[in-house]
């Protein structure tokens, strides 16, 4: 059966609450957070949010269900997407097919977590029953070093080498320089991201991103909706979702964006050399390389020279994570696989906090996730346009 | 290892990782205690699974026991984690580990031996970590032990540490002072009860030992050594042994009473006396206690009715020794389990070959003590009968009655 492309169906309304290294506070603070101020920003009542999709990793027992009797919310279509990297986006898809079935009117989609002081060990001692038989007593690494291991593949496969990395990481604290609310903000440079101390061989520092408190969320409605509510929207034109794919890879070298690639492309009736802007999950930049090969903005093993051969910075050729992505702004949990989304949804509507890239029209989003044991799971990509 | 401690220092407290894992990893748990190399392999497709799984990945089949795997690999990948979120591996930075594949299918994260590069063939060993949880370490090929400063981690070698030998009267103890005097203990304490007595192989004992007075059947004298020399051992040898012929209707009720006496409250003497301050020492850096070992007769998995009362006095004290295997665990103290048949020595007189020299048992001691496992089985005859109580427990009680 063909699939039907996303007719009438917007999101809106980015909202970002401002990370915070440490939090006492809970997640369902944070949540709360930004349902707040997504009803502000929309003007919406309680009442009328009649759907609901949660991603956290630290709400304890909760889930998505409990949520509702705790912000006092009566939806009828309510989902949670404990999916990490990939929440977002899977949010995203999942939402508007809900809208356009008619299913649910206004569905909030929100991604946070708190961090408190030793919620980040805890997290990773408990992510999984892979990581807890078999990867977190093998050094306490945590993910620095499962992502330490398949940089160091990618690396002997392909030739990177860390100045490769770094042009990721410094062309995002130059973006994150204007994004308000980035954590790391000061000037990083390809020399003092080369110098950085090492974490586990060959993740220094600067490829690291810093586990914080926040939230992030996003409204998806229909059209109509959105325009009587006065909301600037952006179309859903297509979007791909595939969890563990290629099992057979030694060491994570390709996502699952490369099994499906050409469906969205399709399916969005734009390619890669449309895009005006390209938010990747960077939880460590290799991951990014993989994104740029694997959704077709360069061939397999092409990453390294691409990223020499261009300015990811918004002011570039080749605007790429422009709000500083997690690499600066932060990593709040589940929100970082949410916060590329709300960073495109902002530059397509011209409301972006930082750095706006000139005439953007096309913007393509991919999320990644979950490393249940030696590699990510999950991986979706979606493409939006103004 | 042992050395100059600084008396102004704090001992350093032991940092437990956790040692929680799924029911099914503790597949991996049981083949790691006996020094097994065993993985989950499907009955229906004959793949090999890893991590351990409930379901077979290729064919969803639920029939995934362990078995024996060929321990060859290769490291594909490596990294040095030079930041770890633990305090335990905090301690003990830089910690290497690699993505090996296994030549028997599946991708495994493991610890690296210092001699292994990437790219390196290897051979794959499942050693208890010091919490006595199931890890999986890559080894060199050419390299027969795991001598290694991150392998120190999974072993309790006896070399430049100081070991207790708590009954040296005897020719197994004997022997163990002398295997524990070769191995390059920094110092072996032999424990005699009532010194004074003459016995044989005194001068020899005395070459290679200190001798301290010790009787496991006396509260008071276990108590005033623990005091004495508690800070002062890093393993503890319990060869303290009462082995007597006769079955439940013959056998006299005192002989009975003493086997439990230096067996089973014997081996709770030593735990009490000794067993809290290797447990506080468990990380001590001026050299690290590790080992609490006892020998038991391989009788206490099954009975001999030819040596009931004396199989009961040991099935009483491994008992014992497990419920402290667990108490001991968190401060990273192995509680070893040497199970041997018979020994070439008085009791078992009349009992025909196989029998055991006790300087077998000695030295797989000392092996056991250089290895990564927590139970041990010396000889054909413990083995046999370790392969047999697996196979059908019924099955071997009814032959070890028609015996």
């Amino acid at each position: 059966m063909r699939r039907r492309a996303y007719d009438g169906v917007v999101a809106c309304a980015p909202v970002s609450i401002a990370y915070q290294r440490y939090s006492p506070e809970s997640a369902q603070f944070w949540i709360g957070r930004a349902l707040h101020a997504l009803l502000r920003q929309t003007g919406l009542a309680p009442r009328q949010l009649d759907g609901l999709i949660v991603s956290s990793f630290t709400l304890g027992a909760d889930t998505a269900i409990a949520l509702t009797q705790h912000y006092g919310l009566t939806p009828r279509w309510l989902d949670h997407v404990p999916m990490g990297g990939a929440s977002g986006v899977v949010a995203l898809r999942r939402a508007a097919r809900a809208v356009q079935a008619g299913d649910a009117d206004f569905v909030a989609c929100v991604a946070g977590d708190t961090n408190q002081v030793d919620t980040f060990r805890r997290t990773l001692q408990g992510f999984s029953r892979f990581a807890a038989d078999a990867v977190y007593p093998y050094g306490a690494g945590g993910p620095n070093a499962s992502f330490a291991l398949i940089t160091r593949h990618y690396m002997d496969t392909h030739g990177a080498t860390r100045a490769d990395f770094g042009r990721i990481c410094v062309a995002q604290r130059a973006n994150a320089r204007h994004y308000p609310t980035a954590l790391l903000r000061g000037e990083l440079t390809l020399d003092a991201y080369l110098a950085a101390r090492p974490v586990a061989d060959p993740i220094h520092l600067f490829d690291c991103v810093m586990p914080c408190a926040g939230a992030e969320a996003f409204l998806v409605c229909s059209e109509a909706a959105a325009a009587r509510l006065n909301l600037p929207a952006v179309r859903v034109l297509a979007t791909i979702e595939r969890h563990n794919a290629y099992p057979e890879d030694d060491i994570q070298i390709r996502g699952g964006w490369a099994m499906d690639r050409d469906e969205l492309w399709s399916l969005a009736g734009v390619g890669p050399e449309d895009v005006d802007l390209l938010q990747t999950y960077d939880d460590y930049p290799v991951i990014s390389m993989l994104q740029f090969e694997d959704l077709g903005f360069c061939a397999k093993g092409e990453a390294p020279d691409f990223v020499r051969r261009h300015d990811l910075t918004a002011g570039g050729d080749f605007p790429h994570n422009t709000s500083g992505g997690q690499l600066s702004v932060g990593q709040a949990g589940a929100a970082g696989g949410a916060l590329g989304l709300v960073e495109a949804i902002r530059q397509l509507t011209g409301q972006t906090l930082g750095a706006q890239v000139a005439q953007a029209r096309i913007a393509a989003v991919s999320g990644f996730g979950m490393i249940n044991y030696d590699r990510g799971l999950a991986s979706c990509a979606a493409v939006l346009a103004a | 290892m042992s050395g100059k401690r600084n008396p102004l220092r704090r001992t350093r407290l032991p940092a437990p990782l956790s040692p929680v894992r799924s029911r099914t990893a503790h597949g991996l748990t049981a083949a790691a205690a006996e020094g097994r190399f065993q993985l989950q392999r499907c009955g229906d497709c004959g793949q090999v699974c890893y991590p351990p799984r409930d379901a077979c990945p290729h064919c969803l089949s639920a029939d995934l026991a362990f078995h024996d795997m060929p321990p060859g690999g290769r490291v594909i990948a490596e990294t040095t984690i030079r930041i770890p979120g633990e305090v335990h591996v905090r301690e003990r930075a830089p910690w290497r580990i690699g993505s090996v594949r296994l030549d028997c299918g599946p991708m495994a994260v493991a610890h690296l031996h210092g001699a292994v590069r990437q790219g390196d063939a290897v051979r794959m060993a499942l050693l208890l970590d010091r919490f006595g949880a199931p890890a999986l370490a890559a080894l060199p090929l050419n390299h027969a032990t795991l001598e290694d400063r991150q392998m120190q981690d999974f072993t309790c070698n006896p070399t430049s540490r100081r070991v207790l030998v708590t009954d040296a009267r005897t020719p197994v103890g004997q022997a163990m002072v002398r295997a524990l005097h070769e191995a390059g203990a920094a110092l072996v304490f032999a424990g005699v009860a009532d010194p004074w007595k003459p016995f044989e192989g005194h001068a020899a004992l005395r070459a290679q030992a200190e001798i301290v007075p010790l009787d496991v059947t006396d509260s008071r004298s276990v108590a005033e050594l623990a005091a004495t020399l508690g800070a002062r051992v890093d393993i503890l040898v319990n060869t303290a042994e009462h082995t007597r012929p006769g079955g439940v209707l013959h056998a006299p009720l005192t002989e009975a009473r003493q086997a439990m006496e230096t067996r089973a409250l014997g081996l709770m003497r030593l735990a009490q006396g000794f067993g809290p301050i290797l447990r506080a020492r468990g990380a001590d850096e001026a050299g690290a206690a590790c080992a609490f070992v006892s020998l038991f007769s391989a009788h206490a998995l099954m009975p001999w009715p030819d040596y009931g009362a004396h199989a009961a006095a040991e099935a009483a004290a491994l008992s014992l020794s497990r419920s402290l295997r667990a108490e001991l665990a968190p401060g990273g103290i192995r509680v070893l389990h040497v199970f041997a048949g018979p020994t070439e020595t008085e009791w078992y007189q009349t009992v025909p070959p196989p029998k055991l020299a006790p300087s077998a048992i000695a030295r797989a001691t000392v092996a056991a003590l250089r290895g990564g496992g927590e139970d041990v089985y010396v000889g054909d005859i413990a083995e046999d009968l370790r392969a047999r109580l697996a196979a059908n427990p019924k099955a071997l009680e009814r032959e070890l009655g028609q015996s």
